[in-house]
């Protein structure tokens, strides 16, 4: 069913604290898991203190392909804030990039101290949608949030995920690692952020002519 | 929970570059492990401690790298097989033993893993650890992907044993914070019994004919890596180009082939034992390219010791170009990253590439300058530092003299931009803020007339500011010591050590209590709690200005992050809209513009201050902060 291009590149970026990593190791488990020679490329050092991060993910059948994704050749970019979205897709964005969104914004410091603005996420949106052949939002960390912690919302994504037929992402391949890798005592409750992913995704109907 | 002890051999799984090290070093028998958290070498040592008690080993996070490396090499002398492993930083630290050990040797196998981080991602510095090999004339590793990690770790206790030398094991960023398949080997089972053999004393003196016994080793060692299976050659028979490259570099090298499409065109040597080189190994590679590309982080190292054995053998090989860092084809300072790879080698071959259609690529800029707003590090939402930052920011502003903070590596080096209000004004090495205190803590005699401050961390304190304010109250040196006690070694993954109360496997170990410490070691202490905004800065104050003598201000509160695991929010925060006045106020946005906790926010269009509350951990302590009361906490 899934005949992935070889390397199927994607990149799973936010903000230090979202989840990013935990979020590219169980992506990662999951594709192992069907035979496929993975590489994630992993930034560290700052992903505790607010800054912008990023895991590489280099799926193939055949080899082991290097941790960072050259630019201009990521295929799906799994975005866990609006503008980090965009600064990822300047370097790695290409025309037929797939683009799956949480719409929440967490605002940087420059914000926060009025030295920076942030955007309307609806133009943030606007940009990302001219930027990419197609766009899947959601407010996962609103929905997170309604389960009683941000922290959820990175499984929130990979429920999304696992419905727009991008990647060979099931219920049951995510079940099983997540036993493996989460706590078991969170174990139900990441199960639920999963399946909430998979209900409140929706993708943004295209208006546009490709950027070729 | 998963963990790196499964005995499946042939299995594959996922590992981190750092994991599948441990791992090699498991399915080699090892049982003493010790080292010094430092990024991005921590999960080694991390994950071999989660399995040290199911599999009966000594795993521990030692007090430095230096006395870590003397763990292993005790246990080697005994016959255990043993690993050290460390940040760059850490081997310098080490180094004084090392360039010891080297002399006497050692007896079962002893693996020191060195990690070094290009482009200082998370260090003060950059640094090649390799050079360490040469002056130590001992063997050096580089692996280039995750099995051969697994493999090399494997393989390197075999190698010291045979050489009764210390193997380095040389990682890098890309590799050991990396993730990707490797297939498992077995776990043995072995036990064997230590013993220290007397009539094999192990002196470095005299040095003379242990140098002399050190060179014959090294020979060996370039004998036996002549027919080593890490350095292997991909490409045609006779290319163009041969890219010599180590560790990182060679999937990038793979990677810029790939993209270029030129496999009939270009060689890789990948060489994964790069000292001491093989030399026949190398002249056979020589003789096939007229052109060579260096491939390698950080120093031109493989590139001047290869272009070494070439000038040896120059009459016979003729004339060669060499391309990499010494002309400047290559940068010398930063990590590689494919771009760089494949221009290289595509000005080489002369194959013209861009990376995506120019339309997009100028959208996608246009987009990124115009609406996306740069995101700086700073410090956590309810992080202890920002509010001791505060503290000392605004005491120093009332002492009025021009305090000198003097830093060094932890956190709390943030404190040298925005999220700790430029406070900090040194920055080198662990422990070096206390150190330099005890010198400009000399000055006042000559006429300093600004108060010397000092600031390190709990787990630096213990890793290299012990012997400092020993020296300081020796010597009489006048200065305040700022001991920020967040009760872990936070920014390496919250690791236990010797304040915390536990090792690194979990047991229960004896506090050796910073208050008393340093006052054994003739300081005059106090603790204050930095979420104690106004008893903080009275206690500042007072203790900078204590006119002589060595004085030592802890502020104790756990990282918000390790009590962010352990518990829920102290309290609910809030902004009471009605009582926030906003640009009116006077407080010129104190809470966000200046205070600049991550949990906050600015409303441009209410003109007020809000809580975001996925991002706010209930610290309360902005409520000490809003002269007009309008922030209120609830416990929770």
């Amino acid at each position: 069913m899934f005949d992935l291009k070889d390397p199927f590149n994607v990149i799973i970026g936010g903000v230090g604290g979202q989840g990013n990593v935990l979020a590219s190791r169980i992506l990662g488990e999951i594709l192992i898991g069907q035979g496929y020679v993975i590489t994630i490329g992993e930034t560290y050092g700052a992903s505790q203190r607010g800054g912008s991060v990023m895991s590489h993910l280099r799926i193939s059948k055949k080899e082991p392909f290097s941790p960072l994704i050259p630019q201009g050749q990521c295929d799906l970019l799994i975005a866990l804030e609006p503008v980090e979205a965009l600064r990822i897709l300047a370097p790695y964005g290409k025309p037929d990039v797939l683009t799956l969104l949480n719409t929440r914004p967490i605002h940087p410091i420059d914000v926060i101290s009025g030295d920076a603005t942030y955007p309307e996420v609806s133009k943030v949106i606007a940009k990302v949608e001219q930027l990419s052949l197609r766009v899947w939002v959601l407010n996962a960390t609103e929905i997170a949030l309604e389960m009683g912690d941000p922290i959820f919302s990175n499984i929130v994504m990979l429920g999304a995920l696992s419905t727009i037929q991008v990647l060979p992402v099931e219920r049951q391949a995510f079940e099983e690692v997540a036993r493996d890798l989460l706590p078991s005592r969170s174990l139900m409750e990441n199960l639920r952020a999963f399946d909430r992913g998979r209900e409140m995704v929706k993708e943004i109907p295209s208006k546009k002519v490709p950027l070729a | 929970m998963r963990s790196i002890a499964q005995n499946t051999p042939g299995k594959v799984v996922l590992l981190m570059g750092n994991e599948a090290i441990a791992r090699g070093a498991l399915e080699a028998g090892v049982k003493v492990c010790a080292g010094y958290p430092g990024n991005p070498s921590s999960e080694i040592i991390g994950s071999l401690a989660e399995v040290a008690n199911e599999l009966g080993l000594h795993v521990e996070w030692s007090i430095n790298e230096k006395v870590a490396l003397e763990i292993a090499a005790g246990a080697s002398f005994s016959g255990l097989r043993s690993l050290c492993a460390m940040k760059q930083n850490g081997l310098n630290v080490a180094s004084d033993f090392l360039l010891n050990l080297n002399l006497t040797g050692c007896k079962a196998g002893l693996v020191i893993v060195v990690a070094d981080d290009p482009a200082g991602i998370s260090s003060s510095n950059e640094e090649d650890s390799r050079l360490f090999a040469k002056i130590g004339d001992l063997p050096l590793l580089e692996p280039a992907h995750f099995q051969e990690a697994k493999e090399m770790a494997r393989e390197g206790f075999s190698i010291s044993e045979a050489l009764g030398l210390p193997v380095l094991i040389r990682s890098v960023t890309r590799v050991s914070h990396a993730r990707g398949n490797v297939t498992l080997g077995e776990l043995p089972h072995s036990n064997p019994k230590p013993a220290f053999d007397l009539a094999q004393p192990r002196l470095a003196f005299p040095p003379l004919p242990n140098h002399k016994v050190l060179h014959e080793k090294f020979k060996k060692a370039r004998t036996m890596f002549e027919t080593s299976s890490f350095n292997v050659y991909r490409g045609p028979e006779k290319p163009e180009v041969t890219i010599i490259t180590s560790g990182s570099g060679y999937l990038y090298s793979c990677e810029a082939v790939f993209n270029l499409n030129a496999k009939e065109r270009v060689g890789i040597l990948k060489m994964g034992t790069t000292w001491p080189l093989p030399e026949e190994f190398l002249l056979k590679h020589l003789r096939r390219s007229d052109q060579f590309l260096f491939i390698e982080e950080v120093d031109p190292f493989l590139e001047n010791n290869v272009k070494e054995v070439f000038a040896q053998h120059c009459m016979e090989l003729g004339v060669k170009r060499f391309f990499g860092k010494a002309n400047q084809m290559i940068p010398d300072v930063g990590e590689l990253t494919p771009e760089i790879v494949t221009s290289a080698l595509q000005a080489l071959l002369a194959i013209p590439y861009t990376p995506g259609p120019e339309a997009y690529n100028r959208t996608a800029s246009e987009a990124l300058a115009e609406v996306v707003p740069p995101r700086a590090l700073s410090f956590c939402a309810g992080c202890p530092h920002r509010a001791t930052y505060w503290a000392i920011k605004t005491a120093l502003a009332l002492d009025g003299r021009e305090g000198i903070v003097l830093g060094d590596i932890g956190c709390y080096s943030l404190g040298v931009g925005a999220s700790g209000f430029f406070q900090m004004k040194t920055l080198h090495a662990m422990g070096s803020g206390v150190g330099l205190a005890c010198g400009l803590g000399q000055l006042d005699r000559f006429g300093l007339d600004q108060p010397v401050i000092a600031l390190c961390g709990d787990s630096t304190f213990y890793h290299a500011a012990m012997p400092a304010l020993a020296n300081a109250t020796y010597n009489s040196a006048n200065f305040l010591l700022l001991l920020l006690d967040n009760s872990a070694t936070a920014m390496t993954g919250f690791q236990p050590h010797p304040g915390t109360g536990t090792t690194a496997t979990g047991s229960p170990a004896p506090i050796l209590d910073l208050q008393t410490l340093c006052q054994s070691l003739g300081a005059k202490v106090e603790v204050v709690d930095p979420f104690d905004i106004e008893g903080t800065i009275a206690a500042i104050l007072k203790m900078v200005r204590m006119v002589k003598g060595v004085k030592a201000l802890i502020f104790k509160r756990e990282c918000a992050l390790v009590s962010g695991r352990r518990q829920k929010k102290n309290y609910q925060v809030e902004i009471d809209p009605e009582r926030c006045l906003g640009d009116s106020c006077g407080c010129n946005r104190l809470c966000t513009r200046v205070f600049k906790c991550p949990g906050l926010r600015w409303d441009p269009k209410k003109k007020k201050a809000q809580i975001d509350e996925a991002i706010c951990n209930g610290c309360g302590v902005c409520v000490e902060i809003c002269p007009a009361s309008a922030i209120r906490r609830e416990a929770q």
